[in-house]
């Protein structure tokens, strides 16, 4: 096993593209040594009282370490952890943001989040850059919702356009739960999430939406795990991207149904739209199946916008480019449409409005 | 007064010449049934119309009020006064039918304070349920719903003409009634010193025409006029179909004719 040491970045060893798991990142682009451990301080606001910053040593999964990254993580200080305990509604969503330097700092934040039985609870986890220059974080999430318990958590990426981030999310879910797992990625350079969701319990269930818009140069790269480790669970998990200027996105999916998970249900929908003729847009959906009593689909499209569509609207009057502007952000909506706290929809509708760049000549 | 213009035009899809030189004028307030069988390019003439890509124009002009409407794209032979009410009007997730026709009314310069009231108004009119619309364009509304849906816009943007693509398709008795109405009254409706709406009516069945009275009625085959007349001729289509206006040569050279059905025939 190699050091992980925030201490001795230069002596770790990081994978590379012919790792599958890697295939199409730009983890070569990466020179850690680059990058200075800095100590962070996130703002944390709405019911504190649920929540302990900093001195927590918890570690839902200590036996995983889903990749380097995530094992860096472990060695920074733990940073927030969220305990809810049994049977509590909490109303008020508890909001954390990360204010990340610009000055080639590393940043390593810890989400801890513990559920009890027949609890509920919405959080959200902003990450935005302090100005303009480099930086890397490398986010980890770790949750677990208990019998019945009831979580809503979204991350939103704001970062600079020069900022790397590589993320690790792992859940699990047991008996009877739901998980929703939302994101929201506008920001950074090179910016990847891996979720690991894991079923554990029977009746649990997950659902996964996404929102991902590059442009200029900057490449998003998604991995999600749909992970059926017992009877009747349901997994459901609905990514929309969009690629315009030279951006990039990939998206990697697997759906797992082992062999004790009969009765389940699991959906992935994933869908991209290139906006530009030098936008690239990659999408690879795997099944692994060890059982026959299942109800699985998955669909997924990469293509630019439907020209019914632009037609449609065209003949309505709509000049071509307020009709693309219409279609893309309509597009979005089926995904902001989903986002837990409900009231972050416009201003996130608005943020991708603005960084749309057709019709921005015209206007 | 405005006038539509057709001369001489010929198009093809995909290579495959379709409309083989349409010439039709149409005024203000005057409807105007296109009557043609499966396969006779009823569909094309509306989409080189209104500019549907796809087309490819290989001769002849299309004029509205002397302004070369094939020389336009798409949005602009909108803006000046034509209007498409599609056959299978496309879903468009995510996009609302007030935000679009809102849009709509800008890119033509016209108010849209009143647009609410004009949409319940509309609504209420024809039978349109108000919970729809502020909906994502024509996604999961029934063929009814949807007709009505863009008999509505149709209404609230109030073109200069109106090509209606199969408006009767999909379309249940009762909504065929409530829409083809609505068309008809804007053909008569000079209120407010606007000219009343033109209507080009492509349509297979005379259904359409039990609503909407046309003036004039023209039978479409194989990408030609055959023949023009008044409303009488849409009788005889009821009674006799389409038969009575097929060139004999064509019989012979489709044997299968007297037995098989009009489709079969022209859908060569």
């Amino acid at each position: 096993m190699p050091v992980l040491d925030l201490e001795h970045l230069a002596a770790i060893e990081l994978p590379s593209t012919d790792e599958e798991i890697w295939r199409y990142s730009r983890i070569a682009d990466l020179d850690l040594g680059a990058y200075r451990p800095t100590d962070h301080v996130p703002q944390v606001s709405g019911p504190i009282e649920f929540v302990e910053i900093s001195g927590a040593t918890a570690d839902l999964f200590p036996d995983e370490t889903p990749d380097v990254f995530a094992g860096l993580n472990r060695s920074a200080p733990a940073q927030i952890r969220i305990v809810v305990p049994a049977g509590t509604v909490v109303d008020e969503t508890i909001s954390i943001t990360h204010t990340i330097g610009a000055d080639g700092c590393l940043v390593c934040p810890r989400l801890v989040v513990e559920v009890g039985a027949d609890s509920q609870v919405t959080i959200i986890e902003r990450f935005v850059s302090s100005s303009e220059g480099p930086a890397l974080v490398l986010p980890v999430l770790q949750l677990r919702a208990d019998q019945a318990a009831r979580v809503n958590y979204l991350a939103i990426n704001e970062l600079n356009q020069t900022t790397w981030a590589i993320g690790n999310q792992q859940a699990v879910g047991l008996r009877d739960s739901t998980t929703l797992l939302a994101t929201v990625a506008l920001g950074g350079d090179y910016a990847r999430v891996r979720t690991d969701a894991r079923l554990s319990g029977k009746g649990g269930s997950t659902r996964q939406v996404a929102l991902y818009f590059a442009g200029g140069t900057q490449m998003h790269d998604f991995r999600t795990i749909q992970d059926h480790d017992a009877p009747h669970t349901h997994s459901d998990l609905l990514f929309k991207g969009a690629v315009q200027d030279h951006a990039a996105s990939v998206y990697t999916g697997l759906i797992k149904i082992r062999e004790h998970a009969r009765g389940t249900a699991a959906f992935q929908t994933n869908r991209n739209l290139t906006l530009s003729e030098g936008a690239w847009a990659e999408s690879v959906p795997n099944l692994e199946i060890y059982t026959n009593d299942v109800k699985c689909s998955h669909a997924s499209t990469v293509g630019p916008i439907d020209e019914e569509q632009r037609f449609y609207l065209e003949s309505r009057g709509i000049r071509p480019e307020i009709a693309e502007r219409l279609v893309v952000l309509g597009f979005f909506d089926e995904v902001l449409s989903q986002l837990p706290a409900a009231g972050l929809a416009e201003g996130l509708r608005a943020r991708v409005a603005a960084k749309l760049n057709i019709g921005e000549a015209a206007s | 007064m405005s006038t539509l213009e057709i001369n001489g035009l010929r198009a093809s899809v995909a290579g495959k010449e379709i409309l083989r030189g349409i010439d039709l004028v149409l005024h203000s307030g005057e409807v105007h049934a296109v009557m043609g069988p499966n396969g006779a390019g009823k569909s094309t003439l509306s989409a080189v119309i209104m500019g549907k890509p796809g087309y490819e124009v290989l001769a002849g002009s299309v004029m509205l009020d002397g302004v070369d409407v094939l020389a336009l794209p798409a949005w602009q032979r909108a803006t000046i006064g034509l209007h498409l009410v599609m056959q299978y009007p496309t879903e468009v997730p995510g996009v609302m039918l007030d935000d679009v026709l809102s849009e709509a009314l800008a890119s033509r310069g016209r108010d849209t304070s009143a647009l609410g009231q004009m949409l319940l108004d509309e609504a209420d009119r024809i039978g349109f349920e108000e919970r729809l619309l502020h909906r994502p364009l024509n996604v999961d509304l029934s063929g009814g719903e949807k007709k009505r849906n863009e008999t509505l816009q149709l209404a609230v943007l109030r073109p200069r003409f109106a090509i209606l693509d199969e408006l009767d398709s999909g379309l249940d008795i009762d909504a065929l009634r409530d829409c083809s109405r609505r068309v008809e009254d804007l053909s008569n409706d000079s209120s407010g010193g606007r000219e009343p709406m033109g209507v080009l009516a492509i349509t297979h069945y005379s259904r359409l025409l039990n609503e909407l009275k046309p003036d004039h009625v023209h039978i479409l085959v194989k990408g030609r006029i055959v023949t023009s007349g008044g409303p009488e001729l849409a009788d005889v289509l009821e009674t006799d179909g389409y038969a009575a206006f097929v060139p004999a040569d064509e019989l012979i050279d489709e044997p299968s004719a007297s037995a098989g059905g009009l489709d079969d025939l022209f859908a060569l």
